[in-house]
């Protein structure tokens, strides 16, 4: 019997009502399944113009005759197209009081990740106006955003304000074809964040979704288009350490980047979605297009990601390398436990004259769960002195994981240099023998050489996301050990 | 035209010499193998394991099985200083007159000999390890092979010289199938070396090589392709390696417009050695891909796999390597390197290393490199008095190296490395 999105549903409802949330489905929804119909019904409820509606429908058209990919190494059960609900309005959720209505087992996670409790009460959706106006904070950053022209808003406010700009950039760098998923999002999606950094400025703070959690809903077909011009920077912020359970079982996002002459991104990502429980039952479906374009020269993209969460995650953010000189890096940090089923990496491709590109990857797996690796290098042959490196370590806690090394090398011309470099081993017996003399128990041990292991990724992190993120896979590993 | 009919019309020219010897065991193992020739397509780019290998050059052509008039052998087909047991093949014909074994107690035979006296070791073993239902060119082998060599080594015992087969194809449009098998008994030794030559007519040559290897064996392959210049090759090399054993096999390409080698090594017992290497060394408009795959069924085992690549020319180089750890196969140490030198714009190398690992306690790893000629070293070598060409070839046999340094029978060794440093001055062209 495939799990279904309804019984996710119920389930995260049953949970959440014994910890006495409640929370109402909202009526606001279209019918189950997929038909042109159903999409011309979001776009006029999202009041979308003609030309978006033309991009969604020819999307769907394509998606139609798509088969879903069956290459990736992971196990699951086919979601079913036709029970999803394309498109539901946010959710009002019930306020809460005081944060000691809500659910013990989220509150000390919480605790240990060291979230402010002004965070906390926002992330499980307490009414924050006693303590911090958040929504004045957000004011604030807006302000000072805008003076710099800085665009930063949601993908539907973007459609309806700034039109051009989006039809300008949108499906350049993940055409509406581009692969099943990606084409399902672009025929499907609801919202999702964009952000425009016009010439030569550089954004003064990392920009977050983190800032617009209740009035995005995200929702499961996320889109994210940043565009970065000449000599700009911006560092991006995606998702949060806090456990997120979104009841969701399918995500499809489609995350897009592109980056004019001298300009630079960082993109980080942190995903903590729910993972299925420890007998592998239920979890969200993570299947991700992530694509940065290097168009101009000197400019740089850069990708950052820690995965914990989610039953199976099939993600691979890749860097275009156009533009002479540009730059492209991946840091990751896959961690799976239990029955999780992981395969993510990168693609570099290397157009351009001089360009570089940085690959490390720490994949960590533990329980009954299969973390793969899986990259492409290709260099083509007008990348001349072209330069990459690649180190994608695994690291297995337990016998029944397994950890998997799919790298895909391809040279073109004699003038580039390629390395790539992987291993695959256990955490050293004599290591933790060595942590334990000195007083530690054995699953300090391991967090700490498990803290370690993943450092060069972590560094890469924004200060409060790498502390958090640190938190977190000791969480995602904890009863894994003996 | 579809694929269907492409592979139809190609199958047909093999149905002109069907061969109708086997009995018992190998008739059910050719039967298996018509039945999946039948059901079977040739891979496409599509198809993960051919994704940087196109066969529709193959087969778009026709090939036949030819025999050739007056079969001579070339002194230039010989091993310098090297006493050998020789078996002689040409167009997969073997030539008895050109052959000649010189351990008296060797049990060596062709294997259709072999099958026409339904020897126990054929029935038993032949078509036992190789995947002819699912890999369509094992199918096409095994269900037209003629002959080739077939030599068994009794318990602990160990021929004095070791086997030398040359595999010789000449004329136009020639094809034909070779099938070797060797089988090592609990203790034997065995070294086989395998030579391919062939002229410059246009052929395609499809080798499946089985090899058992029991308890406390020791066995070591080693395949110098020479091949003509036009010369379509796929080999297959399947391995079995019992506890205690130890196998070794150096693949090392100089010829041939297209090349597949494929080493599937299961070592299935434990205290196992296993080691892979190779050099290719192109030019032209070759294409070799190496596709090795070393399946750890048992724990306390050691894998090395090396290989060089050096290409020049328009030429195309492959290396897809895969390591897997079984559940349970514990204290397994693997490693695995592939290393690469462009010397031309036009020159291409595709390097898919892969470790699929499903135990804890293990060791693994995998290296691989793509760069150019180090032009410091090369300046060393000029300032004091080398040509380019002569620094260069002295640098790519130093690459090159490392992976003949496994090589046990010395004389062969050196012959290797004569044919690397002859094959530079042609590469650097």
């Amino acid at each position: 019997m495939a799990y279904t999105e309804t019984e996710l549903a119920e389930e995260l409802e049953n949970s959440k009502y014994k910890y006495g949330f409640t929370s109402k489905f909202d009526t606001d929804r279209v019918e189950k399944g997929l038909n042109e119909d159903i999409i011309r019904q979001i776009s006029s409820k999202k009041n979308e113009p003609e030309w978006l509606l033309e991009f969604r429908l020819e999307a769907y058209r394509n998606w139609r005759k798509m088969k879903e990919p069956k290459w990736a190494h992971v196990k699951y059960e086919k979601p079913k197209f036709d029970e999803i609900t394309y498109f539901a309005a946010p959710q009002p959720k019930k306020k809460l009081d005081s944060l000691d209505e809500v659910d013990p087992e989220l509150k000390e996670m919480y605790d240990k990740l060291g979230i402010s409790i002004e965070e906390q009460k926002k992330l499980a959706g307490v009414a924050m106006d006693v303590v911090v106006d958040s929504v004045s904070v957000q004011t604030t950053f807006k302000d000072k955003l805008e003076e710099k022209g800085i665009i930063f808003c949601s993908f539907s406010e973007a459609v309806q304000n700034y039109p051009d700009l989006v039809k300008k950039y949108m499906g350049k760098v993940v055409p509406p074809n581009d692969n099943f998923y990606a084409a399902l999002n672009s025929a499907v999606f609801t919202d999702g964040s964009f952000c425009y950094i016009p010439k030569g400025v550089k954004c003064p703070m990392e920009l977050s979704t983190y800032f617009r959690i209740n009035e995005a809903g995200t929702g499961q077909f996320e889109r994210t288009l940043i565009v970065a011009e000449d000599n700009s920077y911006v560092s991006y912020l995606e998702g949060c350490t806090a456990p997120m359970r979104d009841e969701n079982q399918l995500h499809a996002a489609v995350v897009e980047i592109i980056a004019m002459d001298d300009a630079e991104v960082k993109y980080s990502t942190v995903q903590n979605w729910y993972p299925g429980d420890k007998d592998g039952k239920g979890g969200v479906y993570n299947f991700v297009t992530k694509r940065g374009l290097c168009d101009g020269r000197n400019s740089k993209i850069s990708w950052t990601q820690v995965e914990t969460g989610s039953a199976v995650t099939w993600k691979y953010p890749s860097c275009i390398l156009k533009g002479d000189n540009s730059e492209g890096e991946f840091y990751s940090v896959a961690v799976t436990n239990n029955y999780q089923n992981a395969d993510t990496g990168t693609k570099m491709i290397h157009l351009g004259k001089n360009t570089r590109s940085l690959i490390i990857s720490k994949g960590i797996s533990a329980g009954f769960s299969e973390n793969s690796y899986r990259g492409l290098v290709q260099i083509n042959k007008n990348a001349k002195n072209a330069r990459n490196f690649s180190q994608c370590d695994s690291l297995l806690i337990g016998d029944k994981c397994g950890a998997h090394t799919f790298p895909y090398i391809e040279t073109k011309n004699n003038s580039s240099k390629v390395e790539h470099e992987a291993t695959t081993s256990k955490i050293g017996e004599d290591q933790i023998f060595y942590c334990q003399q000195r007083g530690m128990d054995e699953e300090q041990a391991v967090s700490l050489i498990v803290n370690g292991y993943v450092k060069e990724v972590l560094n890469k992190l924004p200060m409060e996301f790498a502390v958090e993120a640190k938190k977190l896979l000791e969480i995602t590993l904890e009863g894994s050990v003996g | 035209m579809s694929t269907t009919s492409k592979k139809d019309k190609f199958i047909a020219n093999f149905m002109k010499n069907p061969v109708a010897d086997a009995i018992g065991q190998q008739q059910t193992v050719r039967e298996e193998a018509f039945q999946a020739l039948r059901e079977l397509e040739f891979p496409t780019l599509k198809d993960e394991a051919w994704k940087y290998t196109r066969v529709a050059g193959i087969l778009n052509k026709e090939f036949e099985v030819k025999e050739v008039e007056n079969p001579a052998l070339s002194e230039n087909y010989l091993i310098p200083d090297l006493k050998v047991n020789r078996l002689v093949f040409i167009n997969g014909k073997f030539q008895s007159e050109l052959s000649e074994i010189i351990d008296s107690d060797l049990d060596i035979k062709t294997t259709a000999q072999a099958r026409f006296e339904n020897h126990d070791a054929v029935g038993g073993y032949l078509g036992s390890l190789t995947n002819h239902k699912n890999e369509i060119f094992t199918a096409l082998n095994t269900a037209f092979n003629q002959t080739g060599a077939f030599v068994q080594i009794q318990k602990n015992k160990k021929p004095q010289f070791p086997v030398h087969i040359i595999d010789v194809t000449e004329g136009e449009g020639v094809t034909y199938q070779p099938r070797n098998l060797f089988v090592l008994e609990e203790g034997a030794e065995l070294d086989v070396i395998h030579t391919i030559e062939g002229d410059n007519g246009q052929s395609f040559t499809n080798l499946v090589n089985e090899f058992v290897i029991k308890e406390n064996a020791k066995a070591s392959y080693y395949q110098v392709q020479r091949n003509g210049e036009k010369n379509n090759h796929i080999q297959t090399t399947q391995v079995y390696q019992a506890q205690n054993s130890r196998f070794r096999t150096g693949t090392y390409t100089f010829g041939g417009k297209l090349i597949r080698n494929n080493v599937n090594i299961a070592v299935d017992g434990e205290n196992c050695e296993t080691i892979l290497n190779g050099a290719f060394l192109l030019n032209g408009k070759q294409h070799v891909d190496n596709h090795t795959f070393v399946d750890h069924l048992q724990p306390h085992c050691e894998s090395h796999e090396n290989y060089k690549g050096i290409i020049g020319g328009k030429a195309t180089g492959v290396f897809n390597g895969k390591v897997l750890v079984r559940p349970d196969s514990q204290k397994i140490n693997a490693f695995q390197s592939n290393q690469n030198i462009l010397l031309t714009e036009q020159a291409e190398i595709n390097s898919k290393p892969e470790l699929e690992i499903y135990a804890d306690d293990v060791k693994c790893s995998h290296g691989s490199t793509t760069g150019q000629m180090d032009e410091e070293a090369l300046f060393y070598l000029m300032s004091r008095g080398l040509t380019k060409a002569g620094a260069m070839g002295l640098m790519i046999q130093a690459f090159a190296a490392e992976s003949i340094e496994i090589v046990e029978i010395e004389p062969l060794k050196q012959w290797i490395e004569s044919l690397v440093e002859e094959r530079c001055k042609e590469i650097q062209d």
